[in-house]
């Protein structure tokens, strides 16, 4: 019998069906990536949303011992004129004792270091925390306190004590005059 | 006309002619009338038809509220008013749909804990069973989505710290909310993405639903005696048993009725009625009273108290907020193995003189995470919390599996007919 095919396992290596197999397939998954790709690449944030990335804050405005709120990207984001005793505090720290070990000299600009300026939302849930106005409740450490899950964050922003896991996230920004600064 | 004789014949000559080319007909008679039934279902196994008529009573209002509505962050609030004060029974419409998906969970809860007393997830009923798991866990995702909608205080917060749950997970978690939100914060493109898979979901819902009736029909349904049920003690689902749903559900209007029409923000928040501020958090963040035995197992995951042993976890990069999301999936997710975490081969809890009363144990231990749920988390309450988070694990991890092993149960009935004890001592050992 002329046998014009060769099967699996007679010559112990791959036959051409076994390659065309290959080929097909691979075709196949490369082409549903292709098609999913855009769906799930449409629900990232659009450029109108991307466009809105950066945000101008006089820093002049904020009083010495408290805190003001702008919103950048959607979200809240605090702006907070330190005072003396608060900077000495932030910095007496020991970074062992910090559950996200930073210091305070790399969460703030040299110079304008009265200016402490992060993220509104608590890390652990993205609860917005207490404590830009002297009279709210600024937890143990002088800081802000988040009334949702009972984090409590420091002078410098870091967290404390509490479930959140990181530091408020200090985000870019850089000062274009003596008094604003311009984030993202 | 018996079920499985084959060949259904109709007497309307239309039915014959549209059944031969489309056995729809024979199907519905085969499955909804002369289905053949256990004869000794009590009351609890009315509630998976209750859930059945919740889920379309939740289409149908959703589908006209739609019409109503709009899905955007400057207006959707608005819309939600003028459906209360402007449209015609608008009212009544929200109102039916807002504590219809309460009705749903508890007809939902009550189905799943007659399943675990009776025993019904236990072969040949495992995949009947998971397929239910995937049901609760598509509610779940469709009410917490459908909460969002109203965009008011409750919806804008609960919506930030649900989606941020995804945040726990390293590396790809910050990517992911990211994506989830389609921008930076929970805004305009995120309540437009929710409102289209809450419109999406409830249709999968019916899909799965369908699968769980298959799933049900092919070995029929367990009982309360829990044996398997001889041709003999069956009788018609029709009209059996449509009479007696049709009863159960005229007593569960009148309850549904009760909050309908004189407390239907009862079972609400009222923040939620103050439209939605991403800078100001509500002082005390709750979810829908339905989630609240999860939120607890969530909240309760700290590295503290009870829980200061875990700290280890945190070693290996487990934080404790990603404990506390595993910790929360876990608790649903521990459902789906459970038909081989029971080892015993008894169904019906009425045998099985232990297991009795542990269920009970566990029905107040989920009533203790509600509660603890729902508080503000004082240390006591997170003790609390812990204590009925643990129970709830040990329960389906450790007592669930050796129960099985050192119970005796007792004698098992030949038949659902013969009365346990007339049988005496000639009864079959159960295992």
């Amino acid at each position: 019998m002329a046998d014009t095919t060769v099967r699996h396992g007679e010559s112990g290596g791959a036959t051409r069906r076994d390659v065309l197999d290959v080929v097909t397939w691979s075709a196949v998954a490369i082409g549903a990536g292709t098609i999913v790709w855009p769906l799930i690449s449409s629900m990232n944030p659009s450029a109108d949303v991307l466009a809105l990335s950066s945000t101008e804050v006089d820093v002049s405005q904020v009083p010495e011992g408290s805190g003001i709120t702008v919103m950048w990207r959607g979200k809240p984001t605090f702006v907070r004129h330190r005072t003396p005793a608060e900077i000495e505090e932030a910095r007496a720290v020991q970074l062992s004792a910090l559950k996200d070990p930073q210091a305070d000299e790399e969460r703030v600009k040299a110079g304008k270091e009265a200016f402490l300026i992060v993220g509104g939302n608590c890390t652990h849930l993205g609860c917005v925390p207490l404590g830009n106005k002297s009279t709210d409740d600024r937890g143990d450490f002088g800081g802000w306190f988040c009334p949702c899950h009972g984090s409590h964050y420091d002078t410098s922003g870091r967290i404390r004590l509490g479930p959140a896991p990181t530091n408020l996230p200090v985000p870019e920004y850089e000062f274009i005059s003596d008094t604003v600064a311009r984030i993202g | 006309m018996a079920a499985g004789s084959g060949k259904v014949v109709f007497k309307s000559s239309l039915l014959r002619w549209i059944d031969d080319r489309l056995p729809i007909v024979s199907a519905l008679y085969n499955d909804a009338v002369v289905y053949q039934t256990p004869r000794n279902l009590n009351y609890w196994w009315n509630f998976g038809s209750l859930a059945g008529v919740m889920l379309t009573l939740q289409i149908i209002t959703g589908i006209v509220l739609v019409m109503q509505y709009t899905p955007h962050a400057d207006m959707a609030f608005d819309s939600v008013e003028r459906i209360m004060r402007d449209v015609n029974y608008g009212w009544l419409l929200r109102y039916a749909h807002a504590n219809g998906a309460s009705m749903f969970f508890i007809v939902t809860y009550i189905h799943m804990f007659r399943g675990l007393y009776y025993g019904s997830y236990k072969a040949p009923r495992e995949l009947l069973w998971m397929l239910g798991v995937v049901i609760l866990l598509l509610m779940m995702a469709t009410a917490f989505m459908g909460y969002v909608l109203p965009w008011g205080q409750m919806s804008f917060w609960g919506a930030q710290v649900i989606t941020s749950l995804f945040s726990a997970f390293p590396l790809v978690g910050d990517p992911i909310v990211t994506w989830l939100w389609g921008g930076f914060a929970v805004d305009n493109p995120t309540l437009n993405r929710f409102f289209s898979l809450h419109y999406l979901l409830p249709f999968v819902l019916v899909g799965v639903v369908f699968l769980h009736l298959i799933a049900l029909h092919t070995h029929g349904s367990n009982n309360p005696v829990g044996i398997d049920v001889s041709k003999k003690d069956k009788i018609p689902f029709h009209p059996y048993y449509t009479v007696k749903d049709l009863l159960g559900l005229s007593v569960f209007f009148l309850f549904f009725s009760y909050f309908l029409f004189f407390y239907p923000n009862s079972l609400g928040h009222p923040d939620n009625y103050i439209p939605a501020d991403p800078l100001v958090t509500p002082a005390h963040i709750v979810p829908e009273w339905y989630f609240l035995p999860f939120y607890a197992i969530l909240r309760s995951t700290v590295y503290e108290s009870l829980f200061t042993p875990l700290a280890i976890f945190g070693y290996l990069g487990i934080t404790e907020k990603l404990m506390g999301v595993i910790a929360m999936f876990g608790s649903i997710l521990v459902l789906l193995v459970l038909p081989w975490l029971d080892t015993s081969r008894v169904r019906s809890a009425t045998f099985r003189p232990i297991y009795k009363w542990v269920f009970w144990l566990l029905v107040i231990d989920v009533i203790v995470l509600h509660w603890a749920g729902g508080e503000v988390p004082t240390p006591t309450v997170v003790l609390v919390g812990q204590i009925a988070t643990l129970y709830y694990f040990v329960h389906f991890l450790v007592i669930m599996p050796l129960l099985g092993k050192f119970e005796r149960p007792r004698p098992l009935p030949d038949s659902i007919g013969k009365p346990v004890l007339s049988h005496g001592a000639a009864a079959q050992p159960a295992e």
